[in-house]
């Protein structure tokens, strides 16, 4: 017999190591960028629009959650909340017939990408006003003829599918891109390695963006992969980048640049972009796995409170009209509710739509 | 007996299983630190140890294949999928190897592992969350596939599963997590793979169901039983191996049966179940079996067409009253 070993462990040990009292965050924010917006070619009109734009995406979940709380509707409710700063930056870098495909916690990707918050939260209630008409509420938000291909519920399902979108740009010679948004928990599904490996081999024309807001569900990053999630694709030989995701214009300012070079070379990027997500993975997560003190720290980063000091500060706007904004922006809300609440639920026979391009068969259908 | 929640029965099993079997380990997303998604694995880590319990990444081939080769190498893993409609990343380590290596092989080695988690729908989640893959993975030699509806039955099975020398597909419900249900307090508590168990005697008409499906046929039954018909419900409790037997017999006492079943209607186990009977029951039928199964159209999330789409008590009813000739 051997002698008794100390004893084997297996996943990083988390939650209570103790840090003596540290705050140990679960994502270290890289610096943001110093240009201001001119420098990055943005007019006033431009940043004004970024910060309705996220704003909206703020409210419109502040209010939805409120409206899942009153049990107006079921299923999952995954919010984007702190994180709005990825797509808002990155929607005002592309081109508007880009591709853009995520998971689920898609309602920011939806709103920036031309779901009207009507039928953002009709979806959501399930009604067949809603942007998939029902189906798929609030993880399936898409608008297909923008180019937002939609939110999967299949972690890491999506990945090749974003790969694919660019095979198909390239195949069709149209210039167009794609960008494919994952979380930092999808890093670990096989589908992502595959798929490196044969953008890089194939040269497709596709950004791949981890937003890692810190845990994949009650998983600190540190606990669920290993080493520096940019760093993942240096042995595909592919070229990768590492930013701020608090700071719209360090989105903004990345994004664009990466975008160019695709577009020119169609040579794939893998990006990881630290930002923090507030809420709870979903709405039943007690959230026992951070503490008050860290989410408070990210709090302080919040990309719309620093995007409406920057306005001020460089009087860009004033106070005045960034506050016309947000009540425009409350009032749009309300009715995109006032709407949800009053449109129809699909008719019976809906059940059967949608299931074929073709001739539709269902089996043994009575 | 003990009153016990589903998600309680489950976590007896698999603590006795880890108390007695130092081999047995349970691994997968969220069941350590997090207690468990739907906290079936709760206080497991306290008591067992990062080594025996262990959270894995969102890696579902990967951990379902370290599992199968921890299997194979002396150790019996209990994998958990947060829930079966995920297994479908794993299902080349299932299908391909778990299930087929001890056979191509020449029985060199076992596979002794249970993949566990919730199967079928949990309300309105969207197409990619709410399929019953229990008739999809009994198409395959090589495995069982366990779907109970009763804390007692999860318990004693589960046992079974976890000292069952091959791989076992063991299936849950998020929804009957809370279900409550009075659990045999006999030490060891086992029930063998492959019994049915008849859950209501009746005279009038039998109803195979199983998992979350038994219940809806339990309430139907009720309801019958008010306009005087009386049903008999059988819970196969195991779907592979299926106990056939014990459904013939009630048909050959009922002359008529329906089948209940969480998949989609093709080749699912209703389609099985049905052509079992009028193969082996044919001359003691007044009506041909009928099956209560979801439609052949992927799960919709607005509220009023999930409700169309997934099989109530009404529905039983109304085959009830056609294999009665009552409607
Ligand atoms: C294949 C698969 N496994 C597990 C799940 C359950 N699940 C949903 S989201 C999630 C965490 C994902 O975290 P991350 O990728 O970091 O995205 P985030 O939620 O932080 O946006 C898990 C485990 C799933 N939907 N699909
Ligand atoms: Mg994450």
């Amino acid at each position: 017999m051997a002698k008794k070993q100390k004893e084997a462990f297996f996943t990083p040990i988390g939650i209570d190591t103790g840090q003596n009292g540290e705050i140990e965050k679960s994502v270290k924010l890289p610096e943001a960028t110093k240009k201001t917006h001119k420098q990055l070619g943005l007019s006033d009109d431009d940043v004004v629009n970024m910060f309705e734009q996220m704003y909206l995406q703020r409210r419109f979940e502040e209010r939805a959650m409120q409206m899942y709380q009153k049990g107006k509707f079921g299923g999952f409710l995954h919010l984007y909340i702190g994180q709005e700063a990825v797509s808002t930056g990155t929607v005002f870098a592309i081109n508007d017939d880009d591709d853009i495909i995520t998971a689920y916690r898609d309602h920011g990707w939806g709103l920036v990408r031309g779901v009207t918050p009507k039928e953002g939260m009709a979806e959501l209630y399930g009604k067949a006003t809603g942007c998939s008409k029902g189906k798929g509420g609030s993880m399936h938000f898409a608008k297909v003829e923008n180019h937002f291909w939609g939110g999967y519920g299949i972690v890491g399902g999506h990945i090749p599918i974003g790969g694919g979108l660019a095979f198909a740009n390239k195949y069709q010679q149209n210039n167009r891109i794609a960008t494919c948004f994952l979380g930092d928990g999808a890093v670990d599904q096989g589908a992502l390695h595959e798929t490196l490996n044969m953008s890089q081999l194939w040269s497709l024309p596709c950004i791949y963006v981890v937003e890692n807001n810190g845990y994949s569900m009650g998983t600190s990053t540190r606990r669920h992969t290993v080493g520096e999630i940019h760093e993942r694709s240096k042995g595909y030989g592919m070229k990768s980048a590492l930013f701020n995701g608090m700071d719209v214009f360090t989105v903004y300012e990345n994004m664009k640049k990466i975008a160019e070079e695709v577009r020119k070379d169609s040579m794939p990027w893998f990006v990881e972009i630290r930002t923090y997500r507030y809420r709870g993975h979903s709405m039943s997560d007690p959230q026992k796995y951070r503490t008050k003190e860290e989410l408070e720290e990210y709090q302080k980063t919040d990309p719309i409170q620093r995007l409406k000091t920057y306005l001020i500060d460089k009087k860009v706007s004033d106070k005045k009209n960034l506050e016309e904004i947000e009540s425009r922006v409350e009032e749009q809300v309300l009715e995109a509710i006032d709407f949800a609440e009053e449109s129809p639920f699909p008719e019976d026979e809906a059940l059967f739509e949608d299931m074929y391009a073709d001739e539709p068969f269902f089996h043994d259908k009575k | 007996m003990a009153v016990l929640q589903f998600r309680e029965a489950i976590r007896e099993a698999i603590d006795e299983e880890m108390d007695r079997d130092e081999s047995v380990f349970i691994m997968g997303e969220e069941v350590a630190e997090y207690n468990g998604a739907y906290k079936v694995t709760e206080g497991l880590l306290d008591k067992y140890g990062f080594k025996r319990v262990i959270d894995t990444p969102i890696s579902e081939l990967g951990f379902a294949g370290i599992g199968v080769g921890a299997a194979m190498n002396g150790l019996r893993p209990i994998v958990e999928f947060m829930t079966f409609n995920f297994a479908v990343l794993a299902a080349d380590q299932i299908i391909n190897h778990a299930s087929k290596a001890r056979y191509m092989l020449g029985g060199q080695l076992d596979v002794p592992i249970v993949f566990r988690g919730p199967n079928a729908s949990a309300g309105q989640l969207g197409a990619t969350h709410s399929v019953a893959y229990d008739s999809m993975y009994a198409q395959f030699p090589g495995m069982s596939v366990i779907y109970p509806s009763e804390p007692d039955d999860a318990k004693g099975l589960l046992k079974s599963a976890i000292r069952n020398n091959d791989t076992v597909l063991f299936m849950e419900s998020e929804q009957m997590y809370g279900l409550k249900g009075e659990v045999s307090e006999e030490e060891d508590y086992i029930i063998p793979i492959g019994k049915a168990k008849i859950k209501r005697e009746g005279d009038d008409v039998t109803i195979v169901a199983s998992g979350k499906m038994y219940h809806i046929a339990k309430q139907a039954a009720e309801q019958l039983a008010k306009d005087g018909v009386e049903a008999e419900i059988i819970d196969p409790r195991t779907i592979k191996p299926f106990d056939i037997e014990t459904v013939i017999k009630s048909v050959k006492k009922t002359n008529r049966c329906i089948v209940v079943d969480e998949s989609h209607p093709f080749g699912g186990m209703a389609a099985e179940v049905g052509f079992l009977i009028q193969r082996d029951a044919f001359d003691y039928l007044d009506a041909p079996v009928r099956r209560v199964t979801l439609p052949d159209v992927s799960a919709p999330f607005s509220k009023p067409l999930f409700d169309l789409w997934m099989p109530n008590a009404k529905d039983i009813i109304q085959a009830v009253n056609a294999v009665t000739y009552r409607s």
